[in-house]
């Protein structure tokens, strides 16, 4: 089929310049070109009905943003005017009680997501390893593994969260277990993609003189990938310090559970600081996992 | 130490054995690593003390295992708005609405946040509020936005949009920063006015990373969508969270199984047009 398509003289044209026949262009010199007729109009076309459709089915409306486009601009105001109580507890005996529970449910999301990550990243290894097509020869264990990892990943967060919490009960147990399935999906993933990569010339050596398929892999593959699969681990934990964050919404424990309660009492001043307090944390943590991950390259 | 030293230096190839011996010795750097790992998972060791099942834990866990094998399969080709396939659609809806409102608003910020273009000091303020929206989760813009347009799938097309803008942004920051300016010079030379060199020399070096961009944002929307819905703000995520609240994991099944789908289909769909569009 290929030597035939590079060989014929005439490519077969696509579906579209069959109905739409190119302009021919006779040059100066005798020559002819094929001006294919432009795609774009009927591209455009199609993204204007996409659109429409889409703005018909979720009842888009510009009428309701201008009307009540000024609601948005003060309840920002009030976020950007954040509730400085809940910082000054750690020096005003009054505000101690805000403190600390903006400070606990901070740790908790911390801990979750660090626990969550260091599990979810130490189970995704073994599985990428068999996922991976060079050092895994069984096909159907390599498909029927790729596949539950696409279902895991496919799932949402916040729909796993809420299941771990029906399960295991509300608290940051369920929301640990959340943060190791969502982890365990996206590095598994990520490492068979990268061990499918490497350099196979030394396991195959190591194989050679009468190491096993594990002895081989520790030898010859784990230096390979240790450096990728550190920055993948340091990279999750940045991602999941996010996710972590939204997670108490469902009950699995953390700053969550605050968000929705200062949110269900419309205290938009509270709501900034507990986001402020996040994003120093977060951008504490991306600007360390940053750093690390750039010396590890 | 001084015996290594003397090997480095030497002129002739080295044996086996001394070569060995000038391994990097790293020790210390991994003892270091596994000390800091492992106070971190004792300090976080605490989030996660098991008190046993919830009340109706295992019960739940056998609903949720016989609804996902047994899925409500009216439901899931029921064609009216209740049904599966109308939630679905809704949700994409939401995605493609709030993705292009982003993508389109993302263009001015970024060329006002690229150093490139504007003064340093322009650029910087205009980070500073790309990252001020990044931060904000996207469950918590859904909440704010609520307030304006009331719980239904308009809020989430708004939050979507709201929320593309920060990673869009920086993605099309990146494309703009790698255009190559050289092609101006010669098109100069070639004898084109600024429109011109805008079509011919700029256009065509940004659009599919741009188009990119948005395809891959796309993707996560979907799924950001399907979150949306917890919080009121339309897609398939509202009636499954009725359903899980009420226990009625058949129903459960067949909005996960049609959700699962999507996603799928969703994913194989963008790669592919991602791929097309990075070989040109």
């Amino acid at each position: 089929m290929k030597k035939s398509k590079t060989e014929g003289a005439a490519v077969r044209p696509a579906l579209f310049d069959r109905i739409f026949k190119p302009r021919t262009i006779t040059l100066s010199n005798g020559h002819t070109v094929q001006q294919p007729v432009s795609r774009a109009p009927f591209i455009a076309a199609l993204v204007i009905a996409v659109v429409l459709i889409s703005a018909r089915m979720t009842g888009f409306s510009f009428k309701i943003l201008i009307e009540r486009g000024n609601q948005l601009g003060y309840i920002l105001g009030r976020i950007f005017h954040p509730n400085w109580s809940y910082f000054k507890g750690f020096w005003v005996e009054a505000d101690r009680a805000n403190t600390m529970k903006l400070m606990t449910a901070l740790m908790d999301t911390i801990k979750m997501s660090i626990m969550g990550s260091f599990i979810g990243a130490t189970l995704a290894l073994p599985v990428a390893v068999l996922c991976s097509t060079n050092i895994n020869k069984t096909r159907p264990v390599v498909w029927a593994l790729r596949i539950l990892l696409m279902i895991i990943r496919t799932l949402p967060t916040l729909i796993i969260a809420k299941f771990a919490s029906l399960i295991f009960g509300l608290g940051t147990y369920a929301g640990t277990m959340a943060i190791i399935v969502f982890t365990f999906g996206i590095v598994a993933k990520m490492m068979y993609e990268s061990i499918e990569t490497i350099d196979m010339g030394a396991f195959e050596a190591t194989e050679s003189f009468g190491a096993n398929k594990f002895q081989a892999f520790w030898s010859a593959c784990m230096p390979q990938i240790l450096p990728t699969y550190l920055s993948y681990c340091l990279y999750s934990l940045e991602m999941n310090i996010r996710a972590a964050a939204i997670l108490g919404y469902v009950g699995a424990g953390g700053l969550g559970i605050l968000i929705n309660e200062v949110i269900g009492w419309r205290d938009y001043e509270s709501l900034g600081a507990v986001l402020l307090a996040l994003f120093v944390v977060v951008f504490i943590i991306e600007n360390t996992s940053e750093t690390l991950r750039k010396k590890l390259s | 130490m001084a015996n290594d030293k003397n090997l480095m230096n030497s002129d002739r190839p080295l044996s086996i054995e001394e070569a060995y011996a000038l391994r990097p010795r790293l020790w210390w750097v991994y003892t270091l690593i596994v000390l800091v790992i492992a106070a971190l998972l004792g300090w976080s060791g605490s989030a996660i003390n098991f008190k046993g099942f919830a009340s109706k834990g295992i019960e739940i866990a056998k609903g949720i295992g016989n609804g996902l094998t047994h899925p409500d399969t009216k439901l899931l080709f029921n064609l009216t708005p209740e049904g599966v396939p109308y939630q679905l659609l809704q949700t994409v809806a939401i995605a493609v609405l709030g993705t292009l409102i982003g993508g389109v608003l993302a263009i001015p910020f970024s060329f006002l946040a690229c150093d490139r273009i504007v003064p340093k000091w322009v650029a910087v303020i205009f980070r500073a509020v790309i990252l001020g929206i990044r931060t904000i989760p996207s469950l918590v813009w859904a909440l704010v936005w609520i307030r304006v347009t009331g719980p239904n799938a308009f809020c989430g097309v708004v939050t979507e949009s709201v929320c593309s803008i920060g990673m869009i942004c920086k993605m099309y920051i990146n494309a703009i920063e790698d255009v190559d300016t050289k092609i101006l010079e010669s098109l100069d030379a070639a004898g084109c006015n600024g429109f011109q060199k805008i079509r011919y020399g700029i256009l065509p070096q940004i659009i599919p990373n741009f188009i990119s961009t948005v395809i891959y944002r796309f993707d996560i929307n979907v799924k950001d969508a399907t979150t949306l819905g917890i919080v009121g703000a339309g897609g398939i995520g509202a009636a499954l969270i009725q359903c899980m609240n009420s226990s009625r994991w058949s129903m459960v099944g067949a909005y996960l199984f049609g959700l699962v789908a999507l996603m799928i289909v969703i994913e194989i769909f963008s790669t592919k047009v991602r791929n097309r569009l990075a070989r040109g």
